[in-house]
């Protein structure tokens, strides 16, 4: 697969496909980011970990904008998201073209979020045909494409309900990828999964990265931080407090909270 | 004392009915479709703007739903069918509407006017229940696709709200039925009317009204029959989703459109 963003959409620095610059966010009174700045490289996978409420949900959301943000920026291919510049200061941008944003950004959620409505292949099929304009013909083919290569080829015809949560998941990471997005964000992918089924979504994911599919992977799975990921960014109070590669982190982590933060669920 | 009572001119409102009578039914009919139908595109309309980000169109809803619901539908169908030409200085009432084909009296197009607009104000309530079953992650995952909120709603949200509005939808329908007796009072000769006319030319008001009450229950019957079988369709997607929402809405109507077209 192409990302459509190859094909000669310009960029500052052709490595970088996501960059977040001190990034701020409250809800209210709680500030759940302070200011978290990372870089994401092409192919790269970087996994996010830390505690529960250490942000990092919140994080990738505002990468798409799910969520606002209150100060700082995110780049997508050097393209703001969310906001545009106006004299100086950032301005929240129109629907349309956060959508059109979005459009490069695929998104797996804890919860699947399946169109119930519709079968696996249309659920597939759906954004590329209304947001993309592609015809059905060619989405179909392509979504038969990625619902084979997510193990799934015999299920197009099946509903949401119909299917296991792993399965449901695959379809959904499948569903993603057929916007042919330039990065890919996963918010804990596995945990709303039964313990069986959690390796044959973990192992679409580690497939996806040893395609070379940029992707931002907010997990628990310490298994997959480790085997799949280039690096890991560790999470704590609204600030990246470590990161490194997986080898350094589940070697020698240098700082105290994330030796206790592993020594827990490791 | 029962033995005043007239049987006959029962079963001769039952069973013979006049044509006069006929049309009467046929206007109770199709002006309660009517109705129902621009109340449930007002509705939608009404709970969009209700979730809109421009206050205006919340405050607008919000007004709607408050006034129209706050008071008497009967002072709302006097307003329009006297009040409409004289406030907004234009014809929007005009003596006889034509549509061709179909045509209709000044009275029956108020009325349609009147009780779909009151209709939207309760309709707005159901819909915006039924965008608020939906689960906010649905929304999520057709934003993050690069859906507009829009396309969303219309692709993602509604068809599955419609799951959750048909039913109260359907009650909506049968009060529908019943409200239409009170365009008799801007002189429109409906089932009411209808039985008033002879009521007033014989002063035999109980055998005229229970006929009247008995053609409001065929009507009403019928329907829930038809409510029924189509919540029985729809109430099956809970269970197996077999067969999409759409389809299952065909087949629950099949029988009335199979009627319809012979």
């Amino acid at each position: 697969m192409v990302p459509r963003w190859s094909l000669g959409a310009p960029m500052n620095d052709s490595a970088v496909v996501m960059r977040a610059e001190d990034v701020h966010k409250r809800f209210g009174r709680l500030e759940v980011l302070k200011g978290v700045s990372m870089d994401v490289r092409r192919g790269e996978t970087v996994c996010v970990i830390g505690p529960s409420g250490s942000g990092k949900t919140t994080f990738i959301r505002c990468v798409n904008h799910l969520e606002k943000i209150d100060a700082g920026r995110i780049e997508v291919n050097g393209t703001l998201i969310g906001y545009r510049e106006h004299k100086g200061k950032l301005v929240e941008d129109s629907e349309r073209s956060i959508a059109k944003q979005r459009t490069h950004v695929g998104m797996v959620f804890q919860r699947f979020n399946l169109f119930p409505h519709k079968t696996a292949l249309e659920n597939v099929t759906e954004a590329p045909v209304q947001v993309l304009g592609a015809s059905k013909e060619k989405a179909s083919a392509e979504a038969l494409e990625l619902l084979a290569r997510v193990g799934l080829a015999d299920k197009c015809e099946t509903y949401p309900g119909k299917l296991s949560g792993g399965q449901q998941q695959r379809v959904a990471i499948a569903r993603a990828l057929a916007m042919k997005p330039a990065l890919m964000l996963f918010d804990e992918p596995t945990s709303a999964l039964d313990p069986e089924v959690t390796g044959e979504v973990l192992s679409v994911m580690e497939e996806l990265a040893h395609d070379g599919m940029t992707m931002i992977v907010v997990t628990h799975e310490m298994g997959f931080a480790r085997h799949a990921a280039d690096r890991v960014v560790m999470m704590d109070g609204g600030v990246i407090i470590e990161e490194g590669t997986p080898e350094h982190f589940f070697v020698a982590p240098s700082h105290e909270r994330t030796k206790q933060f592993l020594s827990k669920i490791l | 004392m029962l033995a005043a009572f007239e049987w006959h001119i029962l079963w001769q409102r039952i069973f013979h009915p006049d044509h006069a009578f006929a049309l009467a039914l046929w206007r109770t009919v199709y002006i309660a479709v009517l109705a129902q139908l621009l109340g449930v595109i007002l509705g939608l309309v009404a709970a969009l703007m209700r979730a809109s980000r421009l206050w205006v169109l919340r405050v607008l809803s919000n007004a709607y739903t408050l006034i129209f619901r706050g008071t008497p539908v009967i002072v709302q169908i006097f307003y329009v069918y006297y009040g409409a030409n004289l406030l907004l200085g234009v014809t929007v009432i005009p003596n006889d509407v034509n549509f061709g084909v179909f045509q209709m009296s000044g009275a029956a197009f108020a009325g349609i006017l009147a009780l779909g607009i009151n209709e939207g104000a309760y309709m707005r309530e159901i819909v915006r229940a039924g965008i608020d079953a939906i689960d906010r992650g649905q929304m999520e995952a057709a934003r993050s696709l690069g859906m507009t909120s829009g396309l969303a709603m219309r692709r993602i949200v509604l068809p599955q709200a419609a799951r959750v509005i048909v039913p109260p939808l359907g009650n909506e329908f049968n009060n529908m039925l019943k409200t239409t007796s009170l365009l008799a009072f801007i002189g429109l000769t409906e089932l009411f009317q209808d039985a008033e006319i002879h009521y007033s030319q014989t002063f035999k008001p109980v055998e005229y009204f229970t006929a009247v009450a008995f053609w409001y229950l065929v009507l009403t019957t019928i329907w829930s029959l038809i409510q029924a079988r189509i919540e029985r369709k729809l109430g099956a997607s809970d269970r197996a989703d077999d067969i999409p929402f759409r389809e299952r809405v065909y087949a629950a109507w099949s029988p009335v459109g199979a009627w319809a077209r012979r």
